[in-house]
């Protein structure tokens, strides 16, 4: 039933220009920084060479591309994430689902595995412009892989946050803008951590930017594969999916 | 088989918190305290103004909402305890159908059949009859959205028995369809009483009266008449008759009549009148009815008064309904008192 939810949300998707729209943005976006950031590259390598433990390409061109990538998915993820429950709220068409011999666990998966599956297309398009630097030069393939995995972390977490907003609305547009409201203000928690990080409220600081979705993607990028980073964005999906799944209880009782 | 029930609601009640509620308890009752059963086999009418809680009732049986109180079982199967047993037994289509309108028919069905566990084998067999039944053969490739209302309204239809349930609940399903349609649906509902329960509301009398086996009229929440429609239809029977002629009539001599109750001109222009019969001389054998409205021919014939127009006054569904419904509000109003 997952499965078969998942795959009709997945293919909603496509039937609407949103989602090619999102795809082709994403991709010139990304191939202009990725192209500017292998000019400059190219600048400076022959003085890289000289230096000793110098850092490669995969530092220098692929880890800021994914650093990228994540910050503008983290503005197109809600839109994505936007109708899946609001807007069968608004159409009535959720006594459909709510009718049917299905848990409302079930709904939630289905409709969440459903976007996981556009994001990995988004994924597997972005990680084509690292992986056509293998026809030049050699990358660190096992840096790549983490920062690849660290980026599908932070895309799943950014979609499991925006379905929970999705079920608080009938309003695809307030569930979009709820959801980048969360999403930025974790982003810049992280800020506020680096700009007083040096004051004596250092530990207050670090705990707070602790919860920073983006500060555990670094040391991805960087290919440190940490499990306490996995564990966090394991966690954040987890407690976002449960919270939807109990507000979507919630619609049927009295109150 | 023909005596098993299939819903069996006990004591049901639902709320809803609002501002401007009118008692001081906080919250609206849509729906209070309402029992009934529904057997195999039988096709279950349900009447009621807008806002009586039809709907919310219909959302209760079919786990779209939770009850503030009470039971429901289907088919034995606690409707709370075990959801989605119970709503595998269900067919349900609500006032708004569920329509995913970017969808081709076949595509919607397709996903509604495999929702409601209809394995991959038999899912194109149970499309194509169902199809069949909803008079949708020639539409499969059509996207909904381009569909008319009427055609949408049998596509929700065709979503709710896709599955063939044992029960079909059924939210005004004829609203927005032509008379012809209205015909085509009311025959549908018909041949699916006979293999599955139906309950269906609406607003529209003689549907009811065309369709249903029982009736049940809610209003503001409670039952306020639960009986078959044989009973119904007795409930209606007629006691007046309207009478008019071209000359005037002698009120007197009618009223001297031993059927005769009471007697009232409805209309000075053309003499018409309105003649009520009385209902406790009901030992003879012949029904007084039928003497009241011979005499009264005879007595036009005599007076040669110019007979045009004579018939039985019918009550109509309506009248009853009206009756039932502002009885029950009179009644509410005085029990608010206490």
């Amino acid at each position: 039933m997952i499965k078969l939810i998942a795959i009709r949300e997945f293919k909603s998707l496509f039937l609407s220009p949103l989602a090619w729209a999102i795809l082709t943005v994403t991709q010139i976006i990304l191939c202009y920084q990725f192209l500017s950031q292998l000019e400059s590259y190219m600048k400076v390598q022959s003085k890289l060479s000289t230096l000793e433990n110098s850092p490669g390409i995969t530092d220098l061109v692929v880890s800021p591309l994914l650093s990228g990538a994540a910050i503008i998915l983290l503005l197109i993820v809600p839109l994505l994430t936007m109708r899946l429950i609001s807007e069968e709220q608004k159409n009535q068409t959720i006594t459909l689902l709510f009718s049917a011999p299905i848990s409302m666990s079930q709904i939630i998966l289905g409709k969440y595995f459903g976007v996981l599956g556009f994001l990995i297309i988004l994924l597997i398009m972005i990680a084509l412009m690292p992986l056509s630097l293998l026809f030049g030069t050699a990358i660190d393939l096992g840096q790549l892989a983490a920062a690849l995995m660290g980026l599908f972390l932070v895309l799943a977490s950014f979609a499991a946050a925006g379905v929970y907003m999705s079920t608080l609305t009938r309003h695809p547009a307030i569930a979009a803008v709820s959801n980048f409201g969360l999403l930025f203000f974790l982003w810049i928690i992280n800020f506020a951590g680096m700009s007083t990080g040096s004051s004596a409220n250092a530990q207050n600081t670090i705990s707070l930017s602790y919860f920073s979705l983006l500060n555990h993607f670094e040391p991805l990028l960087r290919g440190v594969f940490s499990t306490t980073d996995i564990i966090y964005y394991l966690l954040f999906i987890a407690l976002f999916l449960v919270l939807s799944v109990r507000r979507l209880e919630h619609l049927r009782l009295p109150h | 088989m023909g005596s098993e029930l299939l819903i069996e609601v006990e004591q049901l009640s639902r709320h809803f918190s609002s501002s401007q509620s009118s008692d001081s308890l906080g919250y609206t009752t849509a729906v209070d305290d309402i029992s009934f059963n529904l057997k195999r086999g039988e096709i279950l009418g349900f009447l009621g103004p807008n806002g009586a809680g039809k709907s919310t009732t219909m959302k209760m049986l079919t786990g779209n909402l939770s009850p503030s109180h009470g039971s429901i079982k289907i088919a034995g199967i606690d409707l709370m305890d075990n959801p989605i047993e119970a709503k595998a037994m269900i067919g349900y289509l609500p006032d708004t159908p569920p329509l995913y309108k970017e969808l081709s028919v076949d595509e919607y069905l397709s996903y509604c059949a495999r929702l409601n566990r209809i394995t991959k084998p038999k899912l194109q067999q149970a499309i194509n009859t169902t199809k069949e039944r909803c008079g949708l053969v020639d539409y499969g490739k059509r996207i909904i959205n381009n569909l008319s209302k009427g055609y949408q309204q049998r596509v929700g239809i065709a979503q709710a028995i896709i599955h063939a349930p044992d029960i079909v609940i059924l939210d005004e399903p004829t609203v927005g369809l032509d008379p012809i349609q209205m015909i085509a649906i009311r025959k549908l509902i018909k041949e699916l009483g006979e293999s599955h329960s139906v309950m269906l509301s609406s607003h529209i009398l003689p549907e009811i009266q065309m369709v249903c086996d029982n009736v049940q009229i809610i209003n503001q929440g409670r039952l306020v008449f639960n009986a078959s429609i044989e009973q119904l239809n007795q409930q209606m029977q007629t006691y007046s008759i309207r009478m008019s002629c071209q000359k005037p009539i002698d009120l007197q001599l009618i009223s001297d009549l031993a059927e005769v109750e009471s007697v009232h001109l409805v209309d000075n222009n053309d003499n018409s009148i309105m003649v009520n019969c009385s209902q406790s001389d009901t030992t003879q054998e012949q029904d007084p009815f039928i003497r009241l409205s011979q005499q009264l021919i005879a007595i036009a014939e005599q007076d040669q008064l110019g007979l045009y127009e004579i018939y039985p006054k019918k009550q109509s569904l309506e009248d009853v309904f009206m009756s039932l419904t502002l009885d029950n509000s009179v009644e509410q109003v005085g029990g608010n008192t206490h």
